[in-house]
């Protein structure tokens, strides 16, 4: 062995000659024709981000969407508002009573809304690229059911106050996601056995909570199905701030890792000769994923299908292959909030859990997707 | 010293050894090619000397560091690997597969500099790739997507390349075709290629450097003109053949001794 230094000014001298090579043989070769890559480039000095151009429309359409479904169901209820009222009102500019009606009742429940679904978005999105598997979802891997056993039995064996029941269903998330991982874990977690184990899981905590209920005494009981259904009633601000915190520390948190995700769509070990550090990211996204499952299912119950949906329909829409973290998160967003609006509309005020119909609306929309897409002949 | 070395490591997946004290240089700027029976442990120390498996004794070191050590993103702009499981996402296209080898030279703020989608460009063209830029990958056949993959590892810009059996699953032709793509990459661009195959007369005739591993055991490396005799063939694979002059390169050839000469020594070492 020698001495380091020597070793460091060795490396130095090759790396110049790899310069000097690559140098060269950018000069031999002729200039490629453009295309093959996705998206625009924006660069300024030492800076270039990427932009899918597909994707951004995307993601804006789906918050337009979004915008204007909560600024309808804002002014839906026993007192309808126009649109118009209801802006200005959200502006600072409305009536005393329009005031208290849109900013204390309806729009921390709508804010909810939002949050919920963006939340089950961006962690359905996460679990489907970790598992590399559209099953690989909270819905089926039992991190709702979980939070469901979590919030039963605060509801059951303690009658637990509103606030008992939300820490009682992010606790149940947060241990079913820590089983799961634990149990998958094996020299790694890998998709398959992540899917088959959290099915697994999910079966046994699905069955406790059938015991739970048999339990109870008809109140508890029917409080907990309630629950059960994922419902958006009576929300209030005392809701919306732990989710837009929580939401405003993991967002950040996991896009900052969305290139890092990306290549291990390709596989661990190509995610590995990359550099990037497998188990660490997987783990972090992880975590970050069953945060937001369970705390949006703590707000408003297990509302089904969202987190299984929505990144698959994003997916077709930005026809982007990756996880497609941003748009998935629009689209849980933008589909939990039409799916309430069209409850609301359709049945009347708080008489349909919300729930009911985003598994109608997001299963509907995305089985007639794959039927246009096996007729056009691509799966 | 070479760039990278293993020294005395020991491999094990948990419980189950694959080798034992096993020490290996790759020369500097050679073609090394290891070659061994099934399970002889060539894709594990391929695997140790890409820092994805760790040695439960010994070191395997990089430029004099230890590859663990490193720092992840540092350790991918020296030391690139093909592996054999890669899946290529639903719907990518060629481009954006070979763009995603640049990530170890990227960061948040510099997602897709002009030189990255420069040097995408050369790779693909020197993997001959580049006309099909903007297919999806999905549609190629297995001998241009192994050129696809082959490329976003070059994308990579790694002085050292280690490939992980690149020819399996390939028709004879694009075997071929892969083969002297790598002699290309290593003359060319002198590079060092460290490459798993099952093909011993592939291995004769590409590598500048032979190791041969038998049990987890280094049994001869070299030159192949100077290391595969008969003998060699017989103790690593267990097979009797005779080593000729391959009429094409001069490089050794193994032609497997026929069923019959095969069974008759058979017979007589059992008489």
């Amino acid at each position: 062995m020698k001495a380091p230094r020597n070793q460091g000014a060795r490396a130095g001298q090759a790396e110049q000659v790899e310069q000097a090579a690559r140098a060269e043989q950018a000069q031999r070769l002729p200039a490629a024709p453009a295309g093959g890559f996705r998206g625009r480039t924006l660069r300024t000095g030492g800076l270039s981000v990427r932009v899918d151009v597909r994707a951004s429309a995307v993601v804006v359409l789906l918050l337009v969407a979004a915008l204007a479904a909560s600024v309808v169901l804002i002014g839906t209820g026993d007192f309808p508002i126009p649109a118009a009222d209801v802006v200005r009102t959200l502006l600072g500019g409305g009536d005393a009573g329009q005031e208290f009606i849109v900013n204390e009742l309806r729009l921390p429940r709508v804010l909810v809304g939002l949050l919920v679904g963006a939340s089950l978005g961006l962690g359905g999105a996460l679990f489907q690229a970790i598992s590399r598997n559209p099953l690989g979802s909270p819905d089926v891997l039992g991190l709702g059911q979980g939070a469901t056993a979590g919030a039963l039995v605060v509801i059951v064996l303690f009658s637990g106050t509103a606030r008992q029941v939300t820490a009682g269903a992010l606790a149940g998330g947060l241990v079913t996601g820590l089983a799961i991982y634990r149990l998958a874990w094996k020299r790694g977690v890998h998709g398959y056995r992540l899917v088959l184990v959290g099915i697994g899981v999910s079966a046994i905590v699905t069955a406790v909570n059938g015991y739970l209920i048999t339990k109870a005494d008809l109140v508890d009981a029917t409080r907990a199905v309630v629950w059960m259904t994922g419902s958006l009633n009576g929300r209030d601000w005392e809701q919306v701030w732990p989710l837009l915190v929580l939401c405003a520390v993991l967002v950040p948190l996991v896009l900052s890792h969305g290139r890092a995700l990306r290549t291990l769509e390709m596989g661990d070990d190509v995610a590995y000769a990359l550099g990037v550090r497998v188990e660490r990211t997987r783990l972090v996204l992880m975590v970050a994923a069953v945060l937001l499952t369970a705390a949006a299912t703590a707000a408003a119950g297990p509302v089904a299908f969202v987190a299984l949906t929505a990144p698959q329909l994003a997916r077709r829409l930005t026809r982007s292959p990756g996880p497609n973290l941003v748009p998935a998160m629009c689209m849980g967003a933008a589909l939990l909030v039409v799916a309430d609006l069209a409850s609301q509309r359709a049945f009347g005020a708080d008489q349909l859990p919300v729930g009911v119909l985003t598994g109608v609306v997001g299963g509907g929309y995305l089985l007639w997707l794959l039927v246009t897409e096996r007729k056009a002949g691509r799966i | 010293m070479n760039r990278l070395s293993a020294e005395g490591v020991t491999l094990a997946y948990d419980q189950r050894v694959i080798a034992e004290q096993l020490s290996v240089e790759i020369p500097d700027h050679s073609f090394t090619v290891i070659v061994g029976p099934n399970a002889c442990g060539k894709s594990t120390l391929l695997r140790a000397l890409s820092r994805m498996l760790r040695p439960q004794q010994g070191r395997v070191l990089l430029d004099g560091q230890v590859i663990q050590s490193m720092p992840a993103k540092k350790v991918a702009r020296t030391l690139g690997l093909l592996p054999q499981s890669s899946v290529a996402p639903d719907g990518i296209t060629v481009g954006d597969l070979v763009g995603r080898g640049r990530y170890p030279h990227q960061g948040l703020l510099r997602q897709w500099s002009a030189e990255d989608e420069r040097i995408v460009r050369e790779s693909m063209a020197a993997t001959g790739v580049a006309a099909l830029a903007d297919r999806y990958v999905d549609e190629l056949s297995g001998g241009q997507r192994q050129r696809v993959w082959i490329a976003m590892a070059l994308a990579q810009q790694t002085p050292l390349l280690l490939l992980d059996e690149p020819t399996t699953f390939l028709d004879i032709q694009h075997q071929i075709d892969v083969l002297d793509l790598c002699a290309e990459l290593h003359e060319e661009q002198g590079r060092t290629l460290v490459a798993v195959l099952h093909d011993l007369n592939h291995a004769a005739r590409y590598a500048t450097h032979l190791i041969a591993l038998r049990d987890g055991s280094v049994i001869a490396e070299g030159a192949p003109a100077d290391i595969v005799t008969a003998e060699l063939v017989e103790e690593v694979f267990g097979l009797r053949c005779q080593v000729i002059d391959d009429p094409e390169t001069g490089t050794p050839l193994v032609v497997p001794a026929a069923r019959k000469a095969r069974t008759a020594a058979a017979t007589v070492v059992k008489g």
